[in-house]
């Protein structure tokens, strides 16, 4: 039953959740210019693949990651800032899409945390040299 | 004060312990809402991926009347799911348009064929340049559109029998 269960799993055709369409023109050639290109590099590693939600968009290999790096490269070579292209990508997702979150209400626990955890180690780093010397 | 200060590591392993636990019972909600709902559809013109179906564009959405805008795709097999209901909300009078991401016009054809065909209009996204746009993350996905162009309502994922009533209540509050 195993070996024909094993075998049927062999025969079975894998189901796609991708497109069979080819990858849109800017998703993998880089850009002319080589400092549009690095700068369009330096946004796209910063960018969650909303699809495959751990992955940057530079690193996935899903259609629609490869859709957004085709936008980013084609909003970079026409000129527009990378910051530009982060807002506006924000104004249609959120802060989820960036991995390069701002600094607000929600994100403030975040960004002061560490801030806290150093204060909070000199504070212990202080009184145990302290107990030493005495 | 020190006996008190002994009990902070374990407290601190308590707190960290509850947040893990309650993470383990109600895992986090991952799906990622557009932040366009409120705003007005961004402006776009789609051509046709079928002959004899006309192509969209967000003028479409300028007549007065809510309609659903639907983010679609042949490949997608929830879409399939969804069929069904589309053609329900059709027969109650609903004016649907789509979005075809990633697809071709056979494909389309042989979806509509197998499936029904519930849309007034379909546009062809290949790039997925508009649904991008829409701060959509994936198919399928509804808007509810108001009469002026201003998105009202996402539905994230196929739409099932139960989705029904809450989409036929937007649609009616955007009137």
């Amino acid at each position: 039953m195993k070996r024909l269960l094993f075998l049927l799993a062999l025969l079975a055709a894998p189901l796609h959740a991708d497109s069979g369409l080819p990858p849109a023109a800017l998703a993998n050639t880089q850009l002319r210019d080589p400092a549009q290109e690095a700068k369009a590099q330096a946004l796209m590693v910063t960018l969650r693949c909303l699809v495959c939600q751990g992955q940057s968009i530079a690193d996935s290999d899903a259609d629609m990651a490869g859709d957004m790096r085709a936008l980013v490269r084609q909003r970079i070579a026409a000129g527009e800032s990378p910051d530009s292209v982060r807002r506006w990508l924000i104004d249609r997702y959120g802060d989820y899409v960036t991995y390069d979150p701002p600094f607000n209400g929600t994100t403030a626990a975040l960004w002061l945390a560490p801030l806290g955890m150093i204060a909070i180690g000199a504070w212990l780093a202080r009184g145990s040299f302290k107990r030493r010397r005495g | 004060m020190k006996r008190m200060l002994l009990w902070l590591p374990f407290a601190g392993f308590v707190l960290l312990f509850v947040v893990v636990v309650s993470g383990l019972f109600a895992p986090a909600d991952r799906t990622v809402k557009s932040a366009m709902v409120g705003k007005s559809l961004p402006t776009f013109a789609l051509p046709a991926i079928l002959p004899g179906k006309p192509g969209l564009a967000s003028a479409a959405f300028q007549q007065g009347k809510p309609r659903l805008l639907n983010v679609f795709a042949s490949w997608c097999i929830p879409c399939v799911a969804e069929a069904p209901q589309l053609m329900r909300l059709k027969s109650m009078g609903v004016p649907i348009d789509a979005i075809a991401i990633r697809d071709t016009g056979p494909a389309i054809q042989g979806f509509l064929r197998r499936n029904g065909d519930p849309y007034a209009s379909i546009g062809d996204d290949k790039i997925s340049a508009v649904q991008l746009s829409l701060g959509s993350s994936g198919v399928p996905e509804t808007f509810v559109i108001d009469g002026h162009g201003k998105i009202v309502k996402q539905h994230i994922g196929d739409i099932r029998e139960e989705n029904i009533p809450e989409i036929l209540e937007a649609l009616q509050g955007a009137q």
